[in-house]
């Protein structure tokens, strides 16, 4: 019994109590990243934006979620039930799973399997189905165009996603995200990370990460000028919170991804004394908060694609750039003797 | 050595139940949506052999991409289902051949295991520990194996182009987007600024009826 208890129990309890610390961490973190969007968009704009519930409206996302929460939740008599309510804690469920490989710090990570990189594709390669069986199941024309455009528009996107990923994993030479971030630790700093190098790779998947995310200028699949408010036309209450905070956590990934491949993780930028005494994972929330900057800014700036012209980006510029880019950096690599053991 | 076993039990009774969903349930996007239930609980059996690449590959590709663009064309389709039971008598006959092969195999596998629990040991090779399992697929990929590698990948760009060649179509009528055309408009090409004096309007014929 003893044996059980240290071999199987234990393990196990450590193993949720960091996922529940995990989750509760990004929850609230993901509030008030939602209230900072409202507010760079606002400002933007010229506006206040929220500012009522609490003081400079900090409280406003817990305010939402008690008005989510308290209502009614209304399925409509001929959507399919069982899918029509699956869908948002499908998008919910995944866009959270991936933050189980995400290290936020050194050794700062829940699990620390060998393919983290794979993981996290995967798991976002999956998330377009909360999208398409939230609009097959819905059984109304909106959310159904919704659906077909999602499928189209991310599995698009996935595939450069895919070859900027294979970039860095030829730097490192590991799909491990902890040794990816361990690679771009240097003497040089800020200089030395793979955003230098690797910077047309960088744009490729900060727009990519945008496609992926659906967020504007590509939100095509919710673009409310054409299709009302796209696969979440027939949701309401806590099943449309589920699918918002679903969107949120991804962009968040997506962030936090762009921080992990590319500006350094938990590094600091400036590697002498002062600064490498800061803890690691205020470094890396600064990472992701400037990253979610840069796409809450794209919302505000850039007006909402034509679905043509965000076909033609994806596969007649993405595709054949960062494909090209693979070869560059291959060709570099071995011929530069700079290849990773 | 329990929690694995547990995990396996779990993965390995939804895999079966998700499979077995999928040729039982009347609704075709039902049956999809168990498929991927049923690829998803494969790749978590794929993690507990140490597989974990072809795991993360099976979830990238199968349920990432193909099932996707399956389950886009299933939930096009109009399908009556009425019509789709008039043809069970029709395909039984195949059915029963196929399922008969299968079971045979499976019986010859299961047989040949327990009569001589050596002989999958004598095909398989072992595997290494030393590498990672990336590393350990790369290594005979793309020197043992490179000559199948390319001629998979060849197969694939035929059909690719099979596909491409097959659906493309340039139709007269359509008026097509040439991204370079509007790329190239400006500000001088597509207005024009004119003075117009008040209560006079524009004189010229070319003006548009609206100007007054």
């Amino acid at each position: 019994m003893a044996e059980f208890w240290t071999s199987t129990l234990w393990p196990l309890i450590i193993m949720v109590a960091q996922s529940l610390l995990v989750l509760v961490v990004l929850l609230i973190a993901i509030a008030y990243i939602l209230l900072a969007d409202r507010k760079i968009w606002a400002a933007v704009q010229i506006r206040r934006g929220p500012n009522v519930v609490g003081p400079f409206g900090l409280l406003q996302s817990f305010a939402d979620l008690l008005k989510f929460v308290l209502k009614e939740p209304v399925v409509p008599s001929s959507s399919n039930k069982g899918v029509f309510l699956l869908a948002p804690l499908v998008s919910c469920v995944l866009a959270l799973a991936a933050w189980a490989v995400i290290p936020m710090d050194l050794g700062w990570v829940i699990s620390d399997i060998n393919v983290g990189v794979l993981y996290i594709f995967a798991i976002s390669s999956l998330s377009v189905y909360g999208i398409i069986m939230a609009g097959w199941s819905s059984n109304s024309k909106y959310p159904f165009l919704s659906a077909l455009r999602a499928a189209a528009q991310m599995v698009s996107y996935e595939v450069s996603i895919g070859f900027v990923i294979i970039t860095v994993l030829l730097c490192v030479g590991s799909l491990n995200l902890t040794d990816i971030v361990a690679a771009q630790n240097s003497k040089w700093g800020i200089l030395g990370w793979y955003w230098i190098p690797l910077f047309p790779m960088f744009v490729i998947f900060y727009v990519s990460a945008l496609a992926e995310t659906n967020r504007p200028p590509f939100d095509l699949v919710e673009a409310e000028s054409e299709l009302v408010a796209g696969f979440m036309t027939e949701y309401g209450s806590t099943p449309y919170l589920l699918f918002m905070l679903g969107e949120y956590v991804a962009i968040v990934t997506m962030c936090a991804l762009a921080t992990i491949l590319f500006l350094g993780g938990w590094l600091s930028p400036i590697p002498f004394a002062p600064f490498t005494w800061v803890p690691g994972i205020i470094w890396f929330a600064l990472k992701v908060m400037f990253m979610f900057f840069l796409i809450a800014m794209a919302k505000a700036i850039v007006p909402r694609y034509r679905y043509d012209q965000l076909m033609r980006l994806g596969w007649k510029v993405f595709l054949p750039l960062s494909l090209a880019y693979v070869i560059i950096v291959a060709a570099v690599l071995q011929f530069g003797g700079l290849a990773p053991k | 050595m329990i929690l694995p076993a547990l995990f396996f039990y779990l993965f390995a009774s939804i895999c079966v139940a998700s499979a077995v969903m999928v040729i039982a349930s009347r609704n075709p996007v039902h049956s999809v949506l168990f498929l991927i239930l049923a690829f998803v609980n494969a790749s978590g059996l794929f993690v507990l052999m140490g597989a974990e690449f072809l795991a993360m590959l099976l979830i990238v590709v199968y349920v990432g991409a193909v099932a996707v663009l399956f389950l886009f064309v299933i939930m096009m389709l109009d399908v009556d289902f009425t019509q789709l039971r008039e043809g069970f008598i029709q395909y039984l006959p195949f059915g029963l051949v196929i399922g008969a092969i299968f079971l045979a195999e499976l019986l010859l596998v299961a047989g040949g295991w327990v009569m001589n629990p050596n002989v999958t040991k004598s095909i398989t090779a072992a595997i290494p520990t030393n590498v990672s399992n990336t590393e350990a697929l790369g290594l005979v990929l793309y020197t043992k194996y490179i000559h199948y590698f390319q001629l998979a990948g060849m197969v694939l760009l035929v059909a690719m182009i099979g596909a491409i060649v097959l659906t493309l179509r340039h139709k007269v009528k359509v008026r097509r987007q040439d991204i370079n055309v509007q790329n190239a408009r400006n500000p001088e090409l597509a207005m024009e600024v004119r003075k117009v004096a008040t209560g006079q309007g524009l004189q010229d014929a070319d003006a548009g009826s609206w100007v007054k």
